[in-house]
């Protein structure tokens, strides 16, 4: 297990990158702890598995440092690194059995034959393959193939850290969450640093200790699932994580309210210089509150469709130019004539050029 | 509803009919024909049942003959397949200006008609103004094809597998171009060395083309005719008469239509046989019946 850094790491796949947007992962200094489970998570192209590729050590960056335990491992391949990764589709070895292949990177390694043979049964029990040990891995369904991939992550227990490149593609729906809550499993009881990218933010949320989100080559936010949702700081994660996502207006400043339209809306009280850039007022449809026009601090809106989730109801409204979306509770009675909404300063987000702000 | 009886279903597939027996039933049963009878000439001919098979089967000549063809299509095929991997395995992959001339200068053997590159190594060979005998004989090797069996049979190997091993290399290629990348990082992150991701990767994946390629190459050899014809005319004495040689002498130079049919029946059968076995073999060690 290792603590992963990056110092100053950037990758361009140019040979002279001069502007931002040709580098698919641009400048990035962070630090991952030691034993925790990590989601990357973002759009195709957003440069996440240039950043797993980096982490593993295939590909080497163009620009800073990438160290383990403090050692710098930059230019260091996948096996000096000590890495495991799990690709999208998966790999097995054809002619070998189950256990064959899931012994096949301790043989590689030459571990003694008594411990690779605990290893494998102990991972073949974890993922359910104990029945399967002696079977060649050739016949065997997708979701079989790709936990033995998994697997042959998992079986060396002196990895620094595994990683996981959206492992869940090719599986069906239901065996993919069981999958998952392994997955979980064996990281609350190994503690071991696992990677996981993935464009499913379901995945990632119920994954993750904390995820990193990843917007055209930038990391924009790195945090718990919890701060992810409530303290988005890239209108993008408003945008990605959540659904819908953050309700997003236009807008400029006053002198302790933003206007939307030229209607008022209350900031949150820390200061913002209204200088450079475009702004935006974000607020989550969860945060949002309907009324009845008339209350404090309340502006009358126009409610124009209601969708009913099951277990919980989806107001659209139309507040000027804009429609927002706000999430209400099953029983709560929506107005039909004189709707407002509230918006709690606590939940109003100021972003400047697509940045918290306030 | 009744069904209706009507047989001018049969007219469409009087083509097939047609064409399948124009093109292979007929001429295979006039062979057949052929090798039960005695026939000296037109109209004067006389069943003699499995006399024939008898004969050539007892034939030295041919046994010797058969012998010579199986060691040098097993010499071919322990050349050529070896070698055509090794060329694939070294071989640019991706789309690049240096793959394309890779491939150009690799498909050219396979584009020399087959008398012409028997005449290019009949050439080549000779000790006074061919490249290869004239180099042999300014550093002191004694090589001349036209009297030293040795010569001549290794001359024949080796314009075949400077003539086909393109064809084992194109097809192994092919194969190796369809594993896709995940397979060799996995292998990477798995520590698995050089000859590990060949055992298990590389040559898994090549299973199905190599059974093409040495079923092809088999066959090939197995019925060469005109290489050793263009050199040496199957010499000097007998040691490039191949199956194919002799068969010739016997049909066209003796005019022994009955034993020559005999024995074109019994080489059709030998090659189906081995080609069999081969399939058999290489499907067999690729699934593996472990259990």
């Amino acid at each position: 297990m290792a603590t992963i850094q990056f110092d100053n790491l950037g990758h361009s796949y140019h040979p002279h990158p001069t502007r931002p947007e040709d580098y698919a992962l641009r400048r990035l200094s962070q630090e991952w702890e030691d034993g925790k489970a990590y989601a990357l998570l973002g759009p195709s192209g957003c440069g996440k598995s240039t950043l797993l590729n980096i982490i593993s050590g295939l590909l080497v960056p163009s620009e800073g440092r990438v160290l383990f335990d403090g050692l710098d491992v930059t230019r260091c391949t996948p096996e000096e690194r000590n890495i495991a990764q799990v690709f999208q589709f998966p790999v097995i070895y054809d002619t070998m059995t189950v256990y064959e292949n899931l012994a096949f990177p301790l043989r590689n390694r030459k571990v003694p034959e008594a411990d690779v043979d605990r290893r494998v049964r102990q991972v073949a029990e974890a993922l359910d393959l104990t029945a399967d040990l002696k079977k060649r891995a050739q016949r065997l369904t997708p979701d079989a193939k790709q936990k033995i991939s998994m697997g042959r992550g998992l079986v060396r227990s002196d990895v620094a850290a595994i990683l996981f490149d959206e492992p869940l593609t090719v599986i069906d729906p239901h065996t993919k969450w069981i999958l998952r809550r392994k997955l979980r499993q064996i990281h609350e009881e190994y503690r071991l640093t696992m990677i996981y990218v993935t464009h499913d933010q379901v995945e990632a949320l119920t994954f993750a200790d904390k995820v990193a989100v990843m917007y055209e080559g930038a990391m924009v936010q790195l945090g718990t699932p919890q701060e992810l949702f409530e303290n988005p700081l890239h209108t993008f994660v408003g945008y990605f994580i959540g659904s819908p996502g953050i309700n997003l207006m236009p807008c400029t400043l006053g002198n302790d309210h933003a206007l939307v339209d030229g209607i008022p809306i209350p900031l949150p009280d820390r200061a913002v210089p209204a200088v450079g850039g475009k702004f935006e007022l974000g607020i989550r449809p969860e945060f949002l509150e309907l009324t009845r026009s008339g209350s404090a601090g309340s502006i009358p809106v126009q409610v124009t469709g209601v969708d009913d989730l099951g277990t919980s109801k989806l107001a659209t409204v139309r507040l000027g130019s804009h429609t927002l979306k706000a999430r209400l509770s099953e029983e709560q009675e929506i107005p039909a004539l004189d709707a407002a909404i509230r918006f709690p300063t606590r939940w109003t987000k100021l972003y400047r050029d697509s940045h918290l702000v306030g | 509803m009744d069904k209706v009886q009507d047989n001018r279903a049969w007219f469409l597939i009087i083509p097939v009919f047609l064409i399948v027996a124009f093109s292979a039933v007929i001429p295979l049963m006039t062979v057949v024909n052929y090798s039960v009878q005695e026939i000296f000439g037109p109209g004067q001919t006389f069943f003699v049942g499995t006399e024939w098979f008898e004969v050539v089967l007892a034939d030295e000549r041919l046994h010797d003959a058969l012998i010579r063809q199986i060691i040098y299509s097993l010499a071919v095929l322990a050349i050529e397949i070896p070698l055509g991997i090794l060329i694939a395995l070294g071989m640019p992959g991706g789309r690049s200006a240096k793959t394309s001339l890779t491939l150009v200068l690799l498909a050219l053997p396979l584009l020399i008609p087959f008398n012409v590159v028997g005449t290019i190594w009949q050439i080549f060979g000779r000790g006074d103004i061919g490249l290869l005998g004239a180099t042999f004989r300014a550093i002191g090797i004694d090589y001349n094809y036209t009297n030293n069996s040795l010569d001549a049979w290794l001359t024949v190997l080796v314009m075949d597998v400077w003539h086909w091993t393109s064809l084992v290399a194109l097809l192994c290629y092919a194969g190796l171009q369809s594993i896709p990348p995940a397979f060799y990082q996995a292998a990477k992150i798995d520590g698995a060395s050089k000859w590990a991701v060949f055992r298990y990767i590389q040559l898994p994946k090549m299973r199905g083309v190599l059974i093409i390629a040495v079923l092809l190459r088999f066959m090939d050899s197995f019925m060469i005719y005109t290489e050793p014809f263009v050199l040496t005319g199957g010499g000097p004495g007998n040691s490039t008469t191949f199956l194919s040689q002799y068969l010739t002498q016997m049909a066209v130079g003796q005019f022994d239509i009955g034993k020559a049919a005999a024995f074109s029946i019994v080489y059709f059968l030998i090659v189906l046989l081995f080609s069999f076995i081969f399939y058999t073999i290489i499907t067999r060690t690729g699934e593996g019946e472990k259990k």
